[in-house]
């Protein structure tokens, strides 16, 4: 059983209204003072918010737990109020072992000092001591791949450059707790790849991690567990791929089923959508379908005006916006046939083992060919979740780190083996492709 | 690259509670000491950045004190000031030496929470460190303005006295004044912005009735008043120790350092009670 490492016993953040505002100005305070120096102004009711109330959770020595929830959902309060940067209203919170936060990457850093003098100063501010820097500067410089420059003032650095020297301190922390916030939201994709990769290794360390982000993907994939704050209380709290359908279905993103009234529907005078939705195989709506499962997205349309030739038409996305593919409708049935109005349900089959783990979000439109035009359009109609239970029968084989790529097909994979292979014999015979790559 | 497993807990890890601020104060000196090493990270930034963005950095720590006392010793000479008997450049550069360290220390923990606001709301740490580190990192301009001085007490054939074995004390009273007043200042401007524009003009008016007018020329009906100036008794602290100028200003000392105390308590404590909002209103 493991020991609780963090907990959280109703713990609260009131902020007045206003006070986020900038600053004062001392000059304001004095003139308020003499303009009415003997009669006290009256004073407005001074207005509170709580960002956060009422918190409580524990969390387990190695759990890792992804924090999600809408903006002002008090996600960064609660992470600020742990890294102790904020100090609460009410309740407490108890912390055993070395915290580490990030909160940023690249804080402390200096345009004007060395990347050396840099790694170090950013190194003390996160918490790490002198002789621990020391020790692990050579890796954080490789890992940041900047030798030649380390002794280079930092602002002659590219963004790509900090930004990596940045990461690779912050990827050398090694606190018993580690609190991120957001960290992935900047640099490329590059970046924040490595970002996961790292974090992947960290928490497969057997750290704790309190991990806040918007990256649903990554929250499903690295955690465990998930928190969902809601209006600054935990709204839901229990395993990540429960939670995160919850979030996605709470209407900040799409649902994996969306039904128009006619008078409202997208489309014009000639088609109207209807409703677009996800389902497995066997017809059951859901959020969350495992990669290894067949799946079918419905579109509902309404025709209006006969005699028209459309062409329904969907558009896969993922949660970086990259367009995965588009499919049209090949349906022969109604392919170059012009259509009486009606009712149309046209659906399409997405194989098991074909898209990549994560959010995916589909558009639809309905397209006429001839004129070209496209009737009607709507994108990012639903949205729905891809995961993989690493059982290891999917693409994954046993690789249980970040795996890139748009899309994840399960493909087939042959060996053939031959011990006494001569030298230089590059393919061992007899294969076909001793003839493509064959002298 | 592998991340090291992390250690076992035990039972005796410390446990650390994050709860509301108390309404009492206690200096936080056990946390203030173990984050030393980040006091010492900042103090080498300010340093370094000091002399990397200027033209002939560590020359300016020299130049600034230098071309004030030739300011002075002009003006002293023609207008016949007091010097106690002392040479003018001697007389002015002694006062000068814990003046230049004072106005800028004042100045630089004044903005230090301001200018280290990213990082404030971004991580933890005691943010004592941050005044603290600006009143240490001008430790380094001072010495070399005190090497300064030094040759020039060379040139003008001043033989060093035991009275120098105080200089120290009277350093350390100057630091102390500094960093009271810094993390009064440096509080205030972290929620008043406009603090930052009011202190040059309070450095200013400070160094007309410390540096210029030696102790002894105060009438005595206004002593009392020039005694109430902490600054002044450590530059005449400065000029006794350094020159054997006058006698140990003994009264004025011991007023010096009762208020300064004062001073550093309470605006440690003022300090630590702003501490707890300032990532709020950052």
């Amino acid at each position: 059983m493991s020991q609780s490492v963090i907990e959280v016993r109703g713990i609260g953040k009131r902020y007045r209204i206003g006070e986020r505002e900038p600053y004062m100005a001392l000059r304001d305070v004095l003139a308020n003072a003499l303009r009415t120096p003997f009669r006290r102004r009256p004073r407005r009711p001074t207005e509170h918010v709580w960002a956060v109330r009422d918190v409580s959770f524990d969390v387990c020595q190695g759990e890792v737990v992804g924090l999600i929830g809408r903006n002002g959902a008090g996600k960064s309060t609660l992470l600020k109020l742990l890294s102790r940067i904020t100090r609460p209203t009410e309740g407490y919170a108890e912390v055993r072992g070395r915290v580490g936060s990030l909160l940023e990457v690249g804080t402390g850093f200096h345009p004007e000092l060395t990347g050396r003098e840099n790694v170090y100063l950013s190194g003390a501010i996160l918490g790490m001591k002198r002789l621990e820097i020391a020790r692990k500067f050579d890796e954080i410089v490789a890992f940041a791949g900047v030798e030649r420059f380390i002794d280079t003032a930092l602002k002659h650095y590219s963004s790509g450059m900090q930004m990596r020297l940045a990461f690779a301190v912050a990827a050398h922390l090694e606190p018993e707790i580690l609190l991120i916030d957001e960290v992935l939201a900047v640099g490329d994709l590059e970046f924040q790849k490595k970002c996961l990769g790292k974090m992947e290794e960290v928490s497969h360390a057997g750290r704790t991690i309190i991990f806040v982000s918007h990256n649903a993907t990554a929250v499903t994939r690295l955690c465990g567990r998930c928190i969902l704050l809601r209006s600054g209380i935990v709204d839901r709290d229990g395993p990540a791929n429960e939670i995160i359908g919850a979030y996605i279905r709470s209407g900040l993103h799409t649902s994996a089923c969306r039904e128009w009234d006619l008078k409202d529907a997208p489309g014009d005078d000639i088609v109207r959508l209807r409703c677009v939705r996800v389902r497995s195989a066997e017809g059951n709506i859901a959020e969350a379908f495992d990669i290894r499962n067949p799946i079918a997205v419905d579109v509902a349309f309404e025709v209006l005006e006969g005699g028209q030739m459309l062409v329904p038409n969907l558009h896969f996305f993922n949660d970086e916006g990259t367009n995965l593919f588009i499919s049209i409708d090949t349906d022969p049935i109604w392919r170059r046939r012009e259509r009486p109005s009606g009712r149309y349900v046209s659906t399409v089959f997405i194989p098991g083992n074909f898209l990549a783990e994560g959010t995916i979000v589909v558009g639809a439109a309905i397209t006429t060919l001839a004129p070209m035009s496209v009737r009607l359009e709507e994108r990012d109609a639903i949205a729905f979740q891809v995961v993989d239970s690493m059982d290891g029968d999917s693409a994954r084989g046993d690789y249980a780190g970040l795996l890139p790529g748009a899309v994840r097909p399960l493909l087939r994979w042959e060996t053939s083996y031959e011990p006494d292979c001569p030298a230089d014999n590059v393919f061992v015979e007899p294969r076909p492709q001793k003839e493509l790559h064959g002298p | 690259m592998t991340a090291a497993p992390a250690a076992p807990l035990s039972s005796e890890q410390p446990i650390l509670r994050i709860e509301p601020p108390n309404r009492w104060w206690a200096p936080a000196l056990d946390e203030l000491w173990t984050h030393r090493e980040l006091a010492y990270f900042f103090v080498w930034r300010d340093v370094k950045i000091r002399y990397k963005q200027t033209l002939i950095g560590a020359g300016w720590a020299v130049l600034q004190p230098f071309l004030a006392m030739l300011v002075f010793t002009l003006l002293g000479r023609s207008a016949g000031l007091p010097s106690d008997s002392s040479p003018y450049p001697l007389f002015y550069y002694s006062a000068l030496l814990p003046w230049m360290y004072f106005a800028t220390s004042l100045q630089n923990a004044t903005n230090t929470m301001v200018e280290n606001q990213r990082v404030i709301t971004k991580v933890y740490f005691p943010r004592l460190v941050l005044p603290l580190s600006a009143v240490l990192s001008g430790l380094v301009d001072f010495s070399i303005s005190l090497l300064m001085f030094v040759a020039m007490m060379v040139y003008y054939r001043v033989p060093p006295s035991p009275a120098l074995l105080w200089l120290p004390f009277f350093l350390l009273l100057a630091v102390c004044t500094a960093l009271g007043f810094g993390l009064w200042l440096g509080a205030l401007n972290a929620i008043y912005r406009d603090v930052r524009y009011v202190v040059p003009f309070l450095i200013e008016f400070w160094m007309l009735v410390s540096v210029v007018i030696p102790g002894s020329h105060v009438p005595a009906k206004w002593r009392w008043a020039y005694e109430l100036n902490p600054m002044a008794g450590v530059i005449e602290g400065f000029r006794w120790s350094l020159m054997r100028n006058g006698s140990l200003p003994g009264r004025s000392i011991l007023v010096s350092t009762v208020l300064v105390l004062i001073v550093l308590v309470t605006g440690w404590a003022y300090f630590q009670k702003m501490e707890t909002t300032i990532a709020d209103v950052a």
